[in-house]
């Protein structure tokens, strides 16, 4: 497999992304939304002293909110890695691809990178801002900055990389057996249930967002899920099926 | 440069391709004639290792289609155009050519240089900087074709590259490939434009799922013509003809029409019969000003295969 072809096709989608105002402002506006609205809701729940914004309470929430990230990076995934391949195949433009000396493997690493990085790039300047804005708001309430902490820094560096990773991967998946790219989208964004259904139970307290090691079991599980994701993409990527298939 | 051995494809129980033993010479521009459904595409893709053959073999300048380390290397030498044109809508037209001209390693400067060249050539060049989407059927009909130009193939193959372009886009497009031909460029020309394959076509071949026949324009004439085929012969009056004229040709032949002062009249063997004809048409006072024989059109032998292909 040649890196060289794989950078050329992401760096082609980069370009055509870049036109797509929707695609620019959900990566920019739903992390930065994010970011601000619940800090901004904290500190307002601060400020009128519920029993739910106590120090010990904070410290089982705000690992939980930075775990929002994680699903974040799912969700804003999903309109790039849907588009890569549906999209070219509303364009048509997917037969002279598939007829340059470029392999399977090559073509699906290019639009894996190219649905990959702007959403990782995303996701963590909204953390970033997140983490940033929430010590200052939690910091008078709590004594001291909370964030960073290794445990943010396990979300922020290994999940949320290996969650969009899984996106990513089964967007293509999804995106190279529909017709459409709405379909696609919508399949697509199924992905974020399980880390929707996690961020959910360390809301319940049902488990511990705070605690390293449930961090890093389910860090080990997303890599699984990627390896095997990644085998499977290869395999669902049949360029005949594509071609003779898709009207 | 080409050459496939009983090449099959079949989807299910379906056969689209049956068989299809052809040649293509270097420099040569081969037509593939035939009507929708035909199975020229699914040739095409075949032989551009887009798709995999059933059965039989298929040999780009000597490699092997269907071997997956051969493929790489036939892809290289190839320039596809396909029937739909599949640009990036999004990019411009200096972009789109600057991608594929990357995919297939073309060192910076003679990109460049390709791009400008190509671009220049079909009248491109200062639209390089808009969107491809906005370009117009013929413009993106230009377009394509200068992508699959940009690293200068020795094989180009084209699906249906005039179909629904207006007369001067298609017109454009045509001495675009008889300029290419010039550059001695081996051309695989699917279409079902007779006249367009007539004209640019060195050799064709008539598919109807099966390949019915090959040859040159003339040979494929001359063939339904000796083939037990009619021929015509076309008579201009100095006037129109009269009843009488007409009266003593249908003695001589089942089939004549007359369109204001010419005639057309249908013989087995023109060059023995036409002396009768003239004398008949003397005869009934009519005057000649010139008796040519008409062989079988290229669009006789095409209706006459693809019919045969049918039953």
């Amino acid at each position: 497999m040649r890196l060289s072809k794989s950078r050329i096709i992401a760096a082609k989608d980069f370009k055509t992304f870049r036109k797509k105002k929707n695609i620019i402002y959900s990566l920019i506006f739903i992390p930065l939304l994010v970011a601000v609205l619940i800090p901004a809701v904290i500190g307002y729940v601060s400020q009128r002293g519920t029993s739910r914004t106590s120090p010990a309470e904070l410290v089982v929430l705000l690992p939980a909110f930075l775990f929002f990230y994680v699903i974040l990076g799912g969700y804003l995934s999903t309109p790039i890695a849907s588009y890569t391949i549906a999209g070219e195949k509303v364009e048509k433009s997917l037969e002279p691809l598939l007829a340059t000396p470029t392999t399977d493997g090559e073509i699906l690493l290019g639009k894996g990178i190219a649905a990959f990085f702007p959403p990782l790039a995303a996701v963590l300047g909204g953390s970033a801002l997140f983490m940033l804005l929430m010590d200052l708001t939690t910091q008078g309430k709590l004594g001291y900055y909370y964030f960073p902490t290794w445990n943010s820094a396990i979300v922020v560096l290994m999940l949320l990389p290996l969650a969009l990773l899984m996106s990513v991967q089964v967007n293509v998946i999804v995106s190279s057996r529909v017709t459409d790219i709405r379909t696609g989208q919508q399949l697509g964004a199924l992905t974020i249930i399980p880390f929707a259904g996690v961020y959910v139970a360390g809301e319940l307290n049902l488990i511990n967002l705070g605690d390293a090691s449930n961090l890093l079991i389910i860090a080990g599980a997303l890599v699984v899920v990627d390896v095997l994701l990644f085998f499977v993409s290869r395999a669902t990527f049949r360029r005949e099926e594509i071609l003779t298939k898709w009207k | 440069m080409i050459e496939t051995e009983n090449l099959t494809r079949k989807f299910g129980g379906l056969t689209a391709v049956d068989n299809v033993t052809l040649r293509v010479n270097e420099g040569e521009v081969f037509g593939f004639l035939g009507p929708n459904g035909a199975g020229k595409t699914t040739t095409v893709r075949m032989l551009c290792c887009l798709i995999s053959k059933t059965s039989g073999e298929a040999r780009i300048a000597g490699y092997n289609v269907g071997n997956e380390s051969d493929s790489l290397k036939i892809r290289k030498l190839i320039g596809l155009v396909p029937d739909n044109v599949g640009l990036y809508d999004d990019l411009s037209a200096y972009d789109n050519l600057d991608f594929y001209g990357k995919l297939y390693d073309c060192p910076d400067a003679q990109r460049k240089e390709n791009i400008q060249r190509f671009l220049t050539l079909l009248g491109l060049w200062e639209k390089r900087d808009v969107m491809a989407g906005t370009f117009s059927k013929g413009m993106k009909q230009k377009l394509a074709i200068a992508r699959a130009l940009i690293h200068e193939p020795k094989l180009l193959f084209m699906d249906e590259p005039t179909a629904n372009l207006d007369p001067e886009s298609a017109k454009t497009v045509r001495d675009f490939i008889l300029e290419l031909k010039k550059e001695k460029r081996t051309i695989f020309l699917n279409t079902h434009n007779l006249d367009e394959a007539q004209r640019i076509c060195d050799r064709i071949g008539i598919l109807n799922t099966k390949l019915m026949a090959t040859g040159t324009p003339r040979e494929l004439e001359r063939a339904l013509s000796s083939g037990g085929g009619t021929r015509r012969t076309v008579v201009l009056l100095q006037e129109r003809a009269t009843d009488a004229v007409l009266a003593g040709l249908r003695r001589l032949s089942g089939n004549v029409t007359a369109e204001g002062n010419q005639l057309t009249i249908e013989l087995k063997d023109p060059e023995n019969e036409n002396p009768a004809v003239i004398e008949a048409i003397a005869k009934a006072g009519g005057h000649i000003q010139s008796v040519t024989i008409a062989g079988a059109s290229l669009e006789d032998v095409y209706l006459k295969l693809v019919r045969e292909g049918e039953s």
